[in-house]
């Protein structure tokens, strides 16, 4: 076995190279390498962070920008309903207006009508009672020979016409 | 008969060679020759230089290349948090160096680059290197437990909730399963690293002497033996990053100890 074997003419030299050769690994690789190493690998984490969190900023910017912009726009559409109701509540009225009058003028007309109607039909009952004394007057006359009066005539059918 | 067979020797592919005449090289009269040891410490710190520099671009959107080397650094940084939390930040340049030293290490240790004549070196294989940076790693638990709590870091021996008449019991076994720590860190490294590419070697005999013995032989033992390497290696590659994880792992867990106790 050379490492027991050798031991007494080799230990000073290995002992020697090895930390010459470990020492360099470790003051030049170790101390001056490494760290530059990490330095790049913790910039790049903070660098990734510092995105994540001006990404995450302009997320929530942009929301507040979305809810404002919501907020908005809803009050936009209570105004249209607004002036929506306004402009169909005046059309209401306004046609109510129109409405009433045209149905007073109806009414009027209406009522002129029917006086007219009225005046005809007394005209018109008053004549027939004419006709219907001189009608009973004159049947009297031919069948009884009795010359009634027109005043008795016209009481007489009077009654009859109110019995109908 | 005796020379024509293979000479095989699995724990050949652990010695160690002095490279290049510097067989006598001191530094304050200890032998520091540069051997292939060295030198694959030296192409495990180059190779894992270039990986690293690869993840340097520093792209805000980063490539393959990028993200492996970053994933690594996550992966190191993300259990240091899990085993110690906030305060486990500042041991990631030590354990990421130590992971990827061990990991590198490992498998560049299986590369199959003896096809070409060169053969690789997994010095994570010597005890004397998994012993090293065991210690280290020891060293820090105890440098940083001494220098947060004082004193008090010996209440590391007497767990929370002891009862008062047990104290004398349970502290010398915690006391010695505290030392055994670095011996257990660098042992584990060593035996999976040698286990294998001993077996790996054993193996390679099979196939390499039963195929000399004949084609009988060849086909009752070598490709059995071949096939069963194929699957090895497959595990080698997996133990290599284990033991890498593993060793970082504990490391980690015996600085949660230092950094905040039990």
């Amino acid at each position: 076995m050379p490492q027991i074997a050798q031991l007494a003419d080799t230990w000073s030299s290995q002992v020697f190279w090895l930390l010459v050769f470990f020492g360099i690994t470790f003051f030049v690789i170790g101390k001056g390498m490494v760290p530059k190493v990490m330095d790049t690998v913790a910039s790049r984490d903070g660098q990734i962070a510092a995105d994540l969190a001006a990404a995450k900023a302009a997320r929530d910017a942009a929301d507040e920008q979305e809810e404002a912009w919501r907020v908005k726009e809803n009050e936009n559409r209570a105004a249209a309903q607004a002036i929506v109701a306004k402009a169909k509540e005046a059309g209401a009225k306004k046609s109510e207006t129109k409405l009433k009058a045209a149905q007073t003028r109806i009414d009027k007309k209406l009522a002129d009508a029917e006086a007219r109607i009225a005046e005809a039909r007394t005209a018109a009952l008053a004549e027939v009672e004419a006709v219907a004394v001189e009608a009973a007057q004159d049947i009297v006359k031919t069948l009884a020979g009795v010359k009634v009066t027109k005043p008795v005539a016209t009481k007489a059918v009077k009654e009859q016409m109110a019995h109908g | 008969m005796a020379a024509e067979q293979a000479k095989v020797d699995p724990m050949y592919q652990f010695t160690i060679q002095a490279l290049g005449g510097s067989d006598n090289w001191e530094l304050a009269g200890y032998n520091i020759a540069f051997t292939n040891s060295a030198l694959w410490m030296l192409i495990t710190t180059v190779v894992l230089f270039l990986f690293v520099l690869g993840g340097m671009k520093r792209e805000l959107v980063p490539g393959r290349w990028q993200m492996m080397v970053e994933s690594f650094t996550g992966f190191i940084d993300n259990m240091l948090e899990a085993n110690i939390g906030k305060a486990g930040r500042k041991y990631v340049p030590y354990v990421f160096s130590l992971f990827m030293f061990i990991l590198f290490a490992n498998l560049l240790g299986l590369l199959p680059l003896g096809v070409i004549g060169v053969h690789p070196f997994t010095f994570t294989s010597h005890f004397t290197v998994t012993g090293i940076l065991a210690i280290i790693s020891f060293s820090i638990v105890l440098i940083v437990g001494f220098w947060r709590h004082g004193l008090h870091f010996f209440s590391l021996f007497v767990p929370h909730g002891t009862p008062l008449p047990m104290v004398p019991v349970i502290a010398p076994i915690e006391f010695i399963s505290f030392m055994v720590r670095p011996f257990s860190l660098g042992l584990r490294l060593f035996v999976a690293m040698m286990a294998g590419h001993v077996l790996l070697e054993v193996l390679s005999s099979f196939v390499i002497d039963g195929t000399n013995a004949g084609a009988g032989f060849g086909l009752l033992v070598g490709l059995p033996s071949f096939l069963l390497m194929i699957g090895i290696c497959a595990l080698e590659l997996l133990v290599a990053g284990i033991q890498a994880y593993v060793f970082a792992l504990l490391t980690s867990l015996y600085i949660n100890d230092a950094e905040n106790l039990h």
